[in-house]
Order: structure tokens, then sequence, then C-alpha cells
């Protein structure tokens, strides 16, 4: 096992994807020449050259479309957003596109492309820089969309998602890019698009928390153990498709639910995920599913207000704890 | 240097007249078809193609009539010259072409089958996009045809990619990026060709002016009506082009095509004009009867089809086994359409992950 | 050959074409492309092309017609050619054909909801809980996790007798468990027999002292349009009373052999994965059965051609509430289907109905009708008879009941039926036979085999 900081565990993905496979390249704003606006690509444009390494101008709507185009043409790029705030002026390319030329075309043309970059809040940097992107993106069929919270998760998800023929949205979070935890260092190490995994194991509670909000989770399950509470804690990973089975086979062990999402409330992932879970664990439910989310405003600039407008770990506790119905 | 001409009457609703645009050709040479290197058999070639383009268009407005067809149907009658002058210019299945959604009749003139192109449009199984994309998207992976686009401009970013791939991977091919007049509008345009500039790109941008934009003519619409100009802002070649006259368009195309080769993107806007209204539903009120007909003077299949007899290169007698051929060709496709089943419900979950085994919810 | 020139759909919102002038007189040469009429449509007049060449042989509308889309508007064809059969064709309604489809394809179906088929009780509530509960609103609710209700049913524990500790009285897990860990108290007996619809008892609340109420002006109504189904229903059944003589004829059965044989098939039923099969698709079946030995009752009057039709086929149709009112999906042949089919198609039918996806063919046609209320607690009813049917059966409850056998009062499940009879077509004493046969079987089910 290396030790990596999450944005190097990146790179050795793209890397080792890109020596293994010469049709894959990288695109995107100061990706080359900058290293990379947060030094993700770092001594990429040394390693392979102009023409694998891409800086762009201003211009997302045309690269991403660019890139639909070099994929549908048989090549694999990964286009890179500074932050996926800025994936919105090219959300035609990856919505009406990427996202379903494969089946307008009858099977015809596939997009096996990678979009990814840096997601959510990043800190006091106002309400154009703070947007959770999952549920806009999550919603369309003929996407998939991956949200890895650690540097390990984000290496084996990252290659999966650069050889998955289907079009990948890889959300990373620009908060947790120097973030260091253990890698695996076995030989071209994947992980499976779709898989959620079991962090904590526990009885009392389920916690289900994606992307930076898995670290509140887990905060969230040391407090509760303090109390005595053994709470289960899952990292969905893959945000769509989504591995509802794991989630319900908890729920039928401890009966309640809290869901950590970052995102705004109306129709996040959170919402999704809550109706699944009544839909098909009704009867192993002691208490409804309760959510902590952003709130329902844009995000602020004040660090107060930003605290405030950020779901906290005391929320999370106290949610378990009502659902556990213990005061 | 085309200057804007001032207006030929009122439009119909009692707006402002609109000024119109002036056809302008390529080449100041008059063109023949040996001077461009094309045989006899080309020309009957591409007069068949302008033809089976043509009543396939018309056929497929009057199976919209009958409900057969729904949703949207953009017809290509009128700009025939364009599809065939560019489709003989360059290498079908080694070079590319992306366009927008009036792309019956590039696909017809690149080699799709009229039957499968017909069951499309009824939405059966065997439709080229199985019955999945309708008329807005001919794709065919063999003829390197990428789509069929619905979306305003949202393909010509994707046509500077499939050039960036041509480039990648070395393969010598170019790509033919068609968009209508409306879509220089589009952000999504200028993106586009400025990467494709920046990055020297194969590709030629060709806009098929046809001078309106559904209901907006190009005066209402740019402050800027020159489009080859738009060229200029990106350090490209850029040039206009006759696009009733498939001869002009053709030697237009060559010359672009070999520009795209040598890396060399380029803008090529060829002016045309469509008969029809914008789609189905559009009653044209935006234009006058007077001015539609004194278009139709300008029949690109009427003027290629005088040539032909002046130059004897083929009889009245044998132009009209052509069209009868023709006629007969796009029928069959209509009773093979109609006979065609819809698809398998199933379907609706094919490709549309590459996924074998994906979950869908329901 | 003859080519018929129909009215186009020239805009996407257009169901006719007006024909305000032709262009080209009969007799004349056309080509394609040719304009030979002005069509008004909703939105613009635009120019009618031909897109075949022929002589035009007949100008079949006027000027000022107004047309539908696809209907003949002319005909082309060669000089002198027959074009009789054309024409016939097209006034026999081909050409609209297409039209009247996208019409009755948006039908008058309306809202579904989620009220059962008009079942008798008596079906008792199982673990996986297919229906929703009947929970009644208001006072004396008793809230529950769902969790605590499962465990409460599975060990026959009354969750309205338990006391919540979750917030505002909620019953939850522990709560459950604590009472399954005291003694088995007053655990209610298997309720699966009970013929009552499954509802929580109320806790009877203690009756608050509340002072006299003040009220002020009417709230304004809420005024409805009257639906198109409900304009349909008001329509049939005022015609039906209001033309047929009804009477009625109503006899008791009793329902103990009828329980057991369903005990006995829906265990079998459930050993093979199968659905349960409900008192009503017995009834059904009986029904069906019965109109074979008794044919002067599948009938159809038609008085505007002075007939009575005897029908060859039993279909039986069974009457269904959805959201706008009533609709009556029919069991094609029921006399030749098994239990398990009956039950099948009328679950999947009923649910059609109720999500406004029933086609014509699977609401018309029948020759006899049932309706079900006695899932509501209704003993007995007479119901409207459905046209052109010549009768229609109401099935009460089953409800326990006093009966005599071999000299002593034991409890007994009884069941009344009433059949409305169309005194123009059936006689008392015919549909009496008619009743007592479908009392036979559901009395002795075996006869049902036969």
């Amino acid at each position: 096992m290396a030790t990596l900081q999450f944005r190097e565990a990146i790179r050795a993905a793209m890397v080792e994807e890109m020596e293994r496979d010469d049709r894959i390249f990288l695109i995107g704003e100061e990706v080359a020449q900058y290293n990379g606006a947060y030094k993700v690509s770092e001594g990429m444009l040394d390693r392979f050259g102009e023409k694998r390494v891409i800086d762009t101008p201003i211009s997302e709507s045309g690269f991403s479309g660019l890139g639909v185009g070099a994929a549908m043409s048989g090549l694999r790029p990964i286009v890179e957003f500074m932050t996926f705030n800025f994936s919105f002026v090219a959300i035609d390319q990856l919505i009406n596109n990427a996202a379903k030329i494969r089946y307008m075309s009858g099977g015809q043309f596939g997009v096996p492309i990678v979009f990814r970059g840096p997601n959510g809040a990043a800190g006091q940097l106002a309400a154009t820089h703070n947007t959770s992107t999952e549920s806009i993106y999550a919603t369309i069929p003929g996407l998939k969309v991956v949200s890895p919270s650690n540097p390990d998760d984000a290496k084996g998800l990252l290659k999966s998602a650069i050889r998955d023929d289907d079009p990948v949205i890889f959300l990373e979070s620009e908060v947790m890019y120097g973030m260091k935890g253990e890698v695996s260092d076995a030989d071209d190490y994947t992980i499976p698009i779709g898989k959620a995994r079991i962090a904590r194991e526990g009885s009392d509670v389920t916690i289900v928390a994606h992307g930076r909000s898995y670290w509140l989770g887990l905060e969230t399950a040391d407090k509760l153990e303090k109390d005595g509470f053994s709470a289960e804690v899952i990292d969905p990973r893959t945000i769509r498709p989504f591995d509802i089975d794991t989630v319900l086979t908890s729920i039928r062990k401890t009966n309640r639910c809290v869901i950590i999402d970052e995102s705004n409330p109306f129709a996040s992932i959170s919402s999704e995920v809550a109706y699944q879970i009544q839909e098909r664990a009704f009867d192993f439910l002691d208490s409804p599913v309760l959510r902590i989310t952003a709130r329902d405003t844009p995000a602020p600039y004040a660090k107060n207000l930003m605290d405030y407008y950020m779901p906290q770990v005391k929320d999370a506790y106290d949610a378990c704890r009502k659902v556990m119905y213990v005061n | 240097m085309p200057k804007r001409s001032k207006s030929n009457g009122e439009a119909a609703d009692g707006r402002e007249s609109d000024a119109a645009v002036e056809i302008v050709p390529f080449s100041d040479e008059e063109l023949s078809h040996d001077s461009l290197g094309l045989s006899r058999d080309q020309i009957i070639g591409m007069y068949r193609s302008m033809m089976l383009q043509r009543r396939f268009e018309e056929r497929a407005a009057q199976m919209y009539g009958k409900q057969k067809i729904a949703g949207f149907l953009h017809l290509y009658i009128g700009q025939e010259a364009v599809s065939t002058g560019s489709a003989e210019a360059i290498r079908i299945g080694e070079d590319s072409v992306i366009t927008a959604y009036r792309d019956h009749g590039i696909g017809l003139a690149l080699g799709m089958e009229p039957n499968a192109c017909m069951a499309e449009l009824f939405g059966r199984q065997d439709g080229c996009s199985r019955g999945k994309g309708g008329s807005m998207h001919y794709f065919s992976k063999d003829l390197r045809l990428f789509g069929g686009h619905g979306i305003v401009g949202s393909h010509i970013p994707i046509g500077t990619g499939i050039a960036f791939a041509h480039k990648y991977k070395e393969d010598g091919g170019v790509c033919l990026c068609f968009l209508g007049d409306g879509a220089v509008g589009q952000g999504a345009f200028h993106e586009a060709v400025n990467l494709a500039s920046l990055y020297d790109l194969p590709i030629v941008y060709i806009i098929e002016n046809n001078q309106y934009a559904m209901g907006t003519s190009v005066s209402r619409a740019f402050a800027e009506t020159d489009f080859y100009k738009q060229a200029d802002g990106y350090d490209m070649h850029g040039a206009v082009a006759n696009g009733m006259d498939v001869f002009d368009v053709y030697r237009a195309m060559t010359e672009h095509v070999e520009m795209a080769r040598n890396f060399q993107p380029s803008i090529l806007e060829v002016r045309t004009y469509r008969y029809r209204g914008h789609s189905m539903s559009d009653p044209g009120n935006y234009r006058t009867k007077e001015e539609l007909d004194s278009r139709k003077d300008d029949d690109p299949i009427i003027r290629l089809k005088a040539y032909i007899i002046e130059r004897d290169l083929a009889t009245n007698d044998e132009l009209d086994v052509v069209d009868e051929e023709v006629k007969k060709v796009v029928l069959d496709s209509v009773s093979y359409s109609d006979e065609n089943p819809f698809p398998e419900l199933e379907e609706i979950y094919e490709n549309v992950y590459a996924q074998e085994d994906y979950p869908f919810l329901n | 050959m003859a080519i018929p020139v129909e009215m186009p759909k020239m805009s996407d919102t257009m169901d006719e074409g007006v024909l305000v002038a032709w262009l080209v007189d009969e007799g004349a040469s056309i080509a394609p492309g040719d304009v030979i009429a002005q069509v008004e449509t909703d939105k613009a007049t635009m120019d009618l092309e031909s897109y075949d060449d022929g002589v035009l042989l007949k100008k079949v509308v006027g000027e000022g017609d107004s047309v539908p889309i696809g209907g003949l508007i002319a005909v082309l064809g060669s000089e002198g050619e027959d074009i009789s059969d054309l024409l016939a064709k097209y006034e026999n309604g081909a050409g609209k054909s297409e039209q009247k489809e996208a019409e009755r394809g948006t039908g008058s179906s309306s809202g579904g909801d989620d009220q059962a088929i008009a079942e008798p009780s008596g079906d008792g509530v199982d673990a996986s809980l297919a229906e929703p509960e009947v929970i009644p609103a208001g006072d004396g609710q008793t809230k529950s996790s769902p969790l605590a209700r499962k465990l409460a049913r599975e060990h026959g524990l009354d969750i309205g007798r338990l006391r919540g500790s979750g917030p505002e009285g909620r019953v939850i897990k522990r709560d459950v468990e604590a009472a399954i860990g005291d003694a088995p108290a007053e655990a209610s007996p298997a309720r699966r027999a009970d013929p009552r619809p499954a509802v929580p008892p109320r806790r009877e609340p203690e009756a608050p002292l509340t002072p006299a109420v003040e009220f002020g002006p009417d709230k304004p109504d809420d005024v409805v349009r009257i639906s198109q189904m409900r304009k349909t229903v008001a329509r049939r059944l005022a015609e039906s009373k209001f033309t047929a003589p009804h009477f009625y004829l109503t006899i008791d059965v009793d329902m103990s052999a009828s329980i057991e044989a369903r005990n006995e098939v829906n265990a079998l039923a459930e050993r093979q994965g199968q659905g349960k099969i409900s008192f009503n698709d017995f009834v059904t079946k009986a029904v069906a059965s019965a109109l074979r030995y008794h044919p002067q009752v599948n009938a159809s009057y038609n008085g505007d051609d002075g007939v009575i039709a005897y029908h060859k086929q039993a279909h039986v149709a069974v009457a269904v509430a959805v959201e706008e009112g009533l609709m009556t999906p029919v069991i094609r042949n029921a006399d030749g289907k098994g239990l398990l089919q009956i039950a099948s198609e009328t679950r999947t039918l009923a649910d059609r109905a109720r999500n406004k996806q029933l086609q014509p063919e699977e609401y018309q046609g029948s020759t006899f009708t049932t309706s079900n209320l006695g899932m509501f607690g209704i003993q007995e009813f007479t119901a409207i008879i459905n046209p052109p049917n010549a009768c229609i059966l109401a099935i009460g409850g089953i409800r326990d009941a006093p009966v005599v056998r071999d000299g002593a009062v034991v409890p007994g499940k009884m069941m009344k039926l009433t059949l409305s009879c169309d005194h123009r077509v059936v006689d008392g004493a015919i549909g009496a036979a008619f009743l007592d046969t479908v009392r036979r079987h559901l009395e002795q089910p075996a006869t049902m085999l036969l």
C-alpha cells in the first residue's frame, strides 16, 4: 500500500491508463502547461506530450463537444472541468449528446468519455462556485455518475470509469484533493462502478453518505459509539447506478436510516435514496428516513453562514438519535 | 464583394421586408463536368442522387400528412445540390460527416438505404436508428455519418472532435461539419471553430445558408450576414459558394477538402434555398409567394437536368428512366416501412448503455 | 388505378380542414406537385398539392365543405375508370378509421384510484399486505411504524391496544417487543377468517366536553364539471332504468362450502406461487356456469330491430369502482375458464380500469354483469341493469347469521344475491330458476365442475 493524496491517486489512475491505452487523452483548462489548476495533472504534459495532454481556451461547450466527437470516433477522452460549476456552460454536450447518442443512433456510436473535476462546496467561494451537481446528472439515463470519498476509491473508480464504454461523470472535491490515504498498489487496481462499500458495520442505525459527506458520516458514527450505539456507515461510491441493495440489506438489520448529502435538499440524491428505501424496505422501518443536507438556499459567503449552510456532524448525530428514539 | 441587396417586397404577414441574400458563385469560371474531372457516369449518378432526395422528401411530406410520420420533419427540398456536391468531393467511409436535423439529404447522398431511412421516419424496428431516433437522428457507422442532431449548434463541437480524432489517429481523414445559418448564433459554433483553428484540425465547416432560421431571416438575426467572414475572426480561410449549382458546390468542396487534408480548417458558406417550410408545422408567413416562386427558377435539379440534356450526356427518355426508378425505390420504401413492425417494447432498454446488465429502475 | 386524395394533416393541432377553393376541374390532367385546391386549417390557408399523377375523376367534396383528416377529397385515375368501389370504401369509414382510432384511444377513460375491486369481504389480511389497509382518519387512529405493525401482525398482537413510546404516541419496535415479552394476554385469534374488512379497532376516545360551536356563513360549493365518464354512465343507466321494466329477486346463499373450497384452492394456488382467488371470482364462475343452464337469461334486448339476441358465449362483466365512477371490464367466456384464470384476469382488468388503460374491447361485449358492494358491509342492494344485458347480479357481503341445520340453530356464513331482471326479456320464473342455480353452485361448488 502507498500513501497518496487524493489528487495523486487520481493522477496515478490517469497515468496508468494512458500508458496502457494510447487512445486516451486528457483535455481541459490549464491541465498541461500549468500542471493542473489543482495540480491533479502535474507532470503529465512532460510524460505524455502535447498530443495527449491538451490545454484549451475557456470554452467548456467547445471542448466538451470535442471530447464527445473524439469518443464517437473511437478515442477515449478524459475531459477535465476546472470545477463542475463550469460544466453548466457545457451541459448540452453532457446531457443531450454524451448521454443520448448511443441510444439515438440505434447503438451505432458510443461515447466512452469521462468528464471529471471537483464538485460541490469548496469553502467561502460564494454561490456559483459551490454547486453540487450529482442529482442534475444522475437523473439522465445514459450517464453514469461516480463520487469517490477517498484516495483508494478514487484511483480504483477512475480506472474503471476510463475503461467503461459509457459516459461517466466523475465527481471529485477540491477540498479533498490534499487528503491522504492508503491506496492499493496492486497491479491494475480497479473498483467496480455500481458497488457501495460498507465502511463500518453496525446494528443500530444505517448512515448513507457519499463523497465529502462520507467523512461526516464516519465522525457521526464515532460520536454515537461513545454513547454506546453502533452505526453502520455505507459509502455508495457510485451515484448512478446506485447500489440500493447494500443499503436495504443494512436497513433490514438496523431498521433506521440517516442520509448525509451535501447537496441542496429538493430532488437531491437523498430524495431518491429515501424513496427507494421506503418502497422496498417499508416494513423494516421503525422510523422515517431522515436526511442531512445543505440548506435550501444558494451558498453564502460569510464564514458563519457557510457553516450554517453546510451539513454538520451535530445535525447528523441528532438525526441518528432521533431515528433511534433516544432523547 | 457581395452586397446586401434591398427588399423584394413585403413579407406575407406584413412585417417590414427582409433583405434578400444574394447568391454568389464560388467559381467565376464557367464550370463543366470535364473541367471538374467528373465523368458522365458520375454526373448521371449525381442527378439520380438529387432526384432520390427530392422524391424521398416529397413522399415523406405526404406520409406526414397521413400521420405515418410524427414529430418533427425537416425537408431538404431545394438544397440537394449541397449534399450531392459535397458527397461527391469526399472519400465516403473514410472521411466523416456530421450535420444538424435537416439530415435526410446528406444521408441519402452518402448512400444510406432508403428503406431503412423511411422506416426510421415511420418509427419501425428496422429503421436506421432502430426507431429510437426519428427524422432528426440519422446515423451511419459504415458511411461515417455521425448524425443527425436536434439541438441547434450542439453538433458543431462534436464535428471539431471528429476532426481532432482524425488528426490524432493520423488516418488522413477529414470531417465535413454542416450547419445552418441559424446555428452561427450559438456560442458552440464559435467555440468549436476557434478550437479547430487553434489545433489546426482537418475540418470544413459548411454553413448552409438557406436564408431563414425557422421564421427569422438572416438579416433580422445577424449583425454580419456574410457568414464566410466569420472565418476572419478565427484566422481561417472563408469562402462562399452557390448552393443551387451542384458544380459550384463540388468545385468549392474539393478545394476546401484539400485544405482540410493539409490541416487547414475552413468555413465555406453555401447559399441555398429551401422550398418548403422550416418543418411540417411551419405556415411560412415570413416569405412571400413571389419570393418563393422566383427561387424555384433556381431549382438545382432542373438546372442539372438542363445541363445534361444540353451536353448530350443523356436523353430525356434516359432521364425519365432514372426518374421512374427513383420513384419506385421511394414507393417501395413506403410499403417496406408500412409492413415493418414497430419495435418490441424491450427495445426501449437497448443501447442506453454499453453495459449489458445495467439495473434500470423501471 | 384509382388514387384517393385524402385530407392531409397540415399542422400539428389540425383536426379537419375546410376546402375553400377548387383550382382545377374534373377531367383535368394532374401531375405531381400541381396545386389542386386551397384548404383552410386552424393556422392558415394552405395549398393542397397532388403527390401523384392522373386525371381528376371526381371532386368528392365541394367548396366550403369541412373534411376530417384522412377524409376523401377527390379521386385521380385514368379517364373513364370505375371508381365506385373506392368511393364505397370511404363511405364506410375507411380513411377516417385511423382518425377514429386516434380519438378512441384517448377516449373517456378517467382517473384511477386506490379503491379495491368490489370484492366480497372475508379475504382478511395477509402478511404481505397486497391491498392497502383501510385506516380510518380522525381520532382513535393508532400511529405505528411499519416495522412495529409487521411485528405485531407476526405475533398476533393487536397494535391498537399497545402503548406507543414514540413521538405523538407512535407505537414502535420496542413497544411491540415489550408486549411480546409480556404474557400473550389477548392475542386476537387469526383474523383471517374474519369476514369484515380488516379495520384496526378504534380506541374509544373519552368524549371531551366541548362548548357550543358557532358556525359562520356557508363556504361556497365545489362546483365540478360533469366528466365524460359520468355523463356516459348517467345517460346509459338512466336509459336502462327508465326503459327496461326492472324487477328484483333476492336469495340468501349459505357460503360455508364455498369458504372451504376457496381455502383449499388458495392453499394450492399459494404453493404454486399463483395469485389468490376471491369470493367474487367464485360468484363470477357460478354465474357463468349458470348462464349455460339458463340461456334465456344470457340475452340482450334490441327493441329497434324487434329482436332478442340469445348469446352463445357467457361474457361476464364485473363492476369496478374507479376514481371517476364505474367501469365494467369483461371476463370473456367465463364459463370456460377456471377460477385461477378468472381471478387473474379480473385483477388485471381492474387495475387497468383504475389506471385508465382499458381498451374498448375490454369493457364492451358483456352478456351479463355482476356488482359487489360486500366490502363496504352492504348486505343486499338492487343494481341497475347494464344495457344491453338482460340482468345484473348484486352481491352483498358474507355475514355471520344464525342458520338452521339438522334442527339446531348454528352460526353460519350467509350472502345475499339480488338479481335485477329486464321483464321484456326475462320472466319471474326464469330469473328465479337462474338465481337458484347460482345459489346451488355456490352451496355445492362441485356442481361448477360440470
